[in-house]
């Protein structure tokens, strides 16, 4: 028989034969068109919006990269991005030493509260950034209390501050990856070092280090973003040290140079997109490190290194419970750090006029946590069951998001909503545009946790209903929608957290009567009302520990009642 | 087959390629009411592509399906009706066996009691009574598989698609799932298409075969057919066991030369003498011992080997420096009476009317084990 190749391949016609159009197909292109359609809306035309806008000069006309030149030519603007790189890269060291090192007394000692400090740790995950910002400004700031008490003042306000601010900021970030890579251990490899008379030190180096290789390279990469994107820690510390995502805002909001605030964008996208393009790389060889094969790791038993690691996690969890308490402390005396008088006055938000931005803020939460569990997973299973030649390019824009940082978000909204003429401007200055770019912003993560859920199911079960004439919108929503339900669960709340402590691309997009919780803070301590932007803060942090508690009861309930479905095969 | 009705399904110059890989090339085929059709061929050769094309989940590049007269080549999946069952079940896990089974009866827009009806038969069909309210993950591995055997069967569809039904399974299990699938189609007399790669589940469960290889099909025919009629060397070799000696014909017409020896074999259409041809022996069909005496094409083997295998024993027999060696199958009392040991040498006689001739130019690879 001849060998079948490329020839044979050719005589072969490449079009396949077309089946009818039917309801179900009509459906399945309607929903990727509509999918298309909003990537495009508010993800692709956005963005070049931003990118057209830095071509152009205040006046509309087109002058090339004469933008860049200046930028790179203005000392006082250029120097932001030198201060951005060396910031981030400072926090980023800082961050990830520390939490390898919690993260290791959590993963791999039996010392005690492990919980405990693994709960703490979760906490800055529930405040705005710039909150963190703001506790070290109440501690180590002109009027900050240990200043006050010891007349010495460590001149908290820019890079220092931004550094340590940060640090707490992303620490749980960190200590998220490093955990689950520290968790991921093969025992039989420290078996193998033990036998063949490693030391402890030379097992480490050569065992546990590269074990978790890609986890502290991503963390390194999440914890790099994290900082040269935010805007709020170097807001509230920064003092006079510009920053990249200050530029943005001083250009936009302080000087109306949109077209320089648009330049700064660009090039803040750079570093943005680098570090996420290598963590794709990154994460995908992780999988291939541990086999199933793996042998769970026993933890160590030196009680030396058990105590001393306990003393390094309660000093860090007591800083991190330090911070919320002195914010805590703040909103509920009359005058920190003059009077600690008892008071409720603060949360009563006479200056901004009420409860306003909460109720805004749980209102653009709970509705970013519906339609962006509906568009992720919607989205993921579009990408993932209804294979076409537009899959591949529909999940590069899904996790394309994550590397917009949200000013450029913010900005690329303004041109793209705030057009004159524009049938889009209906959306400007609505709570609906606040939860379209929370969508965008936070879209990717949701996204690649749902594909990840539709990966793990059977790939025959939009089959298996076919063949039986059930439609795949059936199957969707009495099979796969159930199965992948905790996952969806998770997602909700993904999406609800980080709508409530987001500041960056609403700073932008906030207009009166819809301002933001978040916004509501940095305007509050921007105006001196320090006592009211932590009452703020405090509310905002409730609320999302009391969804996070929710949102865990819910999950509780969901698994029992599909505890008798995932039980373990019976043998037979 | 019947004449005077359309085949249950007909294939007709299917092809089908991903991107520059051609998985089906010119794939023809009737299969008649009624029949159990068995894909068979290694893994790649394009069974499961031919199957999912019938199926409606893979589109081909040329070539019309019909189904019962009927071209469904552009119908969708939902709209030929057969049932399905794939190697990994894709039950739905969060659905009870009974819902499991209702899945497809509830599109239809049945009663209640009609489908609770139904759902009672297919699980005394398939022996399940007792799990009706159980969850897939709560059952073995063959249960698992009666149910999706039961799910595809209740909407009554003409056709059954069975895509490694088996293979997932431990040996013991898939034993018995063998009797009893091929017992159920018979008695529900529905047309059966099964692609696998199991020999030995094809021979025993299809009423025909289809050899597959590199997209291409080698042969249609009864189990018995593609046995002891097998058309290529590749069908000889996958479907049980086969010698291959290569040869050269001879001037005789149903003569060839192996060395110096003339052996005669099965009628074949003439070749001119001195072209390399094949022949192949299967290893039971070689006479051992006192028979071989009086026989044609005799020759003496020493043993090699000896490799017992329950009922039989298998001898690896040494036919000197330019053959490779033999392999043949003895029943227990056989081999004490010709006394095979490592060493001794045995008279041997190859059957001529077991010697088929493959006109296969390349030299044959060991064959099959």
């Amino acid at each position: 028989m001849p060998a079948i190749g490329p020839v044979e391949a050719a005589r072969i016609p490449t079009p396949v034969v077309r089946h009818r159009l039917d309801g179900e197909r009509v459906l399945r292109g309607a929903l990727l068109t509509g999918f298309a359609l909003f990537l495009w809306l508010f993800v692709g035309y956005p963005l070049l919006q931003v990118l057209w806008r830095s071509l152009l000069d205040n006046e509309g006309q087109f002058i090339g990269v004469a933008n860049y030149v200046r930028y790179v030519r203005t000392p006082a603007i250029a120097a932001s991005i030198t201060n951005s790189l060396w910031v981030s890269t400072a926090a980023m060291v800082l961050t990830v030493t520390l939490a390898f090192v919690y993260a290791y007394a959590l993963t791999r000692t039996r010392m005690p509260w492990r919980g405990f400090f693994r709960v703490v740790a979760m906490l800055p995950i529930f405040a705005p950034s710039l909150v963190h910002g703001i506790a070290f400004v109440y501690v180590f700031g002109n009027n900050g209390i240990l200043t006050r008490q010891t007349g010495l003042n460590v001149g908290i306000y820019g890079a220092k501050g931004i550094i340590f601010a940060e640090t707490f900021y992303c620490f749980p970030h960190a200590l998220l990856i490093l955990v689950a890579a520290l968790s991921a251990a093969d025992a039989r490899l420290y078996d193998a070092a033990a036998a063949l008379g490693a030391s402890r030190l030379r097992t480490f180096l050569t065992v546990t280090l590269p074990g978790v290789k890609y986890g502290l390279m991503s963390a390194c990469f999440v914890v790099f973003t994290l900082v040269i994107t935010d805007f709020g820690i170097p807001k509230v510390i920064g003092g006079k040290m510009s920053v990249m995502a200050t530029e943005i805002y001083n250009q936009v909001i302080g000087q109306q140079n949109f077209t320089m605030g648009a330049t700064v964008s660009v090039v803040l996208l750079i570093p943005a997109a680098i570090a996420f393009a290598v963590d794709r790389l990154v994460q995908r060889r992780q999988y291939s490190l541990v086999t199933s094969a793996a042998q769970p790791l026993a933890p160590g038993r030196s009680r030396l290194a058990r105590a001393l690691l306990f003393v390094y996690c309660a000093t860090i969890a007591a800083a991190i419970v330090g911070v919320y308490g002195v914010i805590g402390v703040t909103s509920l005396v009359a005058r920190w750090p003059y009077s600690f008088a008892f008071t409720l006055k603060h949360y009563r938000f006479d200056t901004i006029g009420g409860y306003t931005p909460l109720l805004n803020s749980l209102e653009v939460a709970a509705l970013t946590a519906v339609a962006g569990t509906v568009l992720a997973f919607v989205g993921a299973y579009l990408v993932e069951k209804c294979r076409t030649i537009a899959s591949g390019p529909l999940y590069v824009a899904s996790i394309l998001p994550v590397a917009i940082p949200g000013m450029v978000l913010g900005l690329a909204y303004i041109f793209t909503f705030n057009a004159p003429g524009s049938p889009l401007n209906r959306l400007y200055g609505t709570l609906a545009l606040l939860v379209l770019s929370n969508l965008v912003h936070y879209f990717t993560v949701p996204f690649l946790t749902a594909t990840t859920s539709l990966r793990q199911m059977d790939a025959e079960f939009e089959s298996v209903g076919a063949s039986m004439g059930v439609p795949f919108w059936k199957t969707f929503w009495r099979v796969t929608v159930p199965i992948a339900l905790p996952s969806i669960v998770g997602i909700g709340m993904y999406f609800f957290l980080n709508a409530m402590v987001t500041l960056s691309a609403a700073v932008f997009l906030v207009a009166p009567g819809t301002e933001l919780a978040a916004v509501a803070v940095l305007l509050m301590d921007d105006a001196g009302d320090t006592a009211q932007a932590a009452a703020m803060s405090v509310l905002i942090i409730g609320s999302g520990l009391l969804v996070r508690l929710g949102f865990w009861w819910l999950l509780r309930g969901i698994t029992r009642r599909t505890q008798a479905w995932t039980a373990t095969p019976s043998e037979g | 087959m019947t004449a005077h009705r359309s085949p249950a399904v007909a294939l007709e110059r299917i092809a089908k390629k991903f991107g520059h890989v051609v998985a089906l090339r010119d794939a023809s085929l009737a299969v008649a009411e009624g029949e159990f059709v068995c894909f068979l061929g290694p893994s790649g050769c394009g069974k499961t592509t031919l199957l999912r094309i019938i199926a409606g989940l893979e589109r081909q590049n040329v070539g019309v399906v019909r189904m019962a007269g009927r071209d469904v080549s552009h119908l969708p999946p939902s709209e030929r009706n057969y049932g399905i069952v794939f190697q990994s079940y894709a039950l739905f896990p969060n659905l009870t066996v009974a819902r499991n089974i209702a899945y497809g009866l509830e599109a239809r827009r049945k009663s209640r009691h009609e489908i609770d009806g139904r759902v009672a038969e297919l699980l005394d069909l398939v022996h399940l009574r007792a799990h009706t309210q159980r969850y897939p993950a709560q059952l073995s591995g063959g249960e698992q598989q009666r149910v999706a055997l039961a799910r595809a069967l209740a909407p009554s569809p003409a056709l059954l698609l069975l895509d490694e039904p088996l293979s997932a399974l431990d040996a013991r299990v898939r034993l018995a799932l063998r009797q009893e699938i091929k017992a159920l189609q018979r008695r529900l007399g529905i047309t059966t298409i099964m692609v696998t790669h199991d020999q030995e589940e094809s021979l025993t469960m299809a009423d025909r075969i289809v050899v597959m290889n590199h997209g291409v099909i080698e042969q249609i025919g009864t189990p018995v057919d593609i046995y002891t009629e097998p058309r290529s060397r590749f069908v000889a070799g996958f479907v049980g066991h086969m010698n291959f000696l290569s040869v050269v014909a001879d001037a005789r017409p149903g003569w060839s030369r192996l060395g110096a020896l003339a052996l005669r074999h099965r009628a074949a259409p003439p070749v001119p003498a001195g072209t390399p041809v094949t022949l192949g022996i299967r290893p039971e069909e070689i006479i051992v011992g006192s028979g071989a005496r009086d026989a044609e094409n005799r020759i003496v083997g020493r043993v090699a080997g000896l490799q017992f295998l329950g009922a039989f024993t298998r001898l690896r027999l040494d036919l000197g420096d330019s053959a490779p060696p033999l392999e043949c199958d003895l029943a227990m009392g056989a081999l004490a009476e010709v006394g095979a040991k490592e060493g001794v040498e045995l008279p041997l006689a190859l059957r001529a009317d077991a010697l088929r001739v493959f006109r296969d130019p390349t030299p044959p690879a060991a064959s099959d084990a």
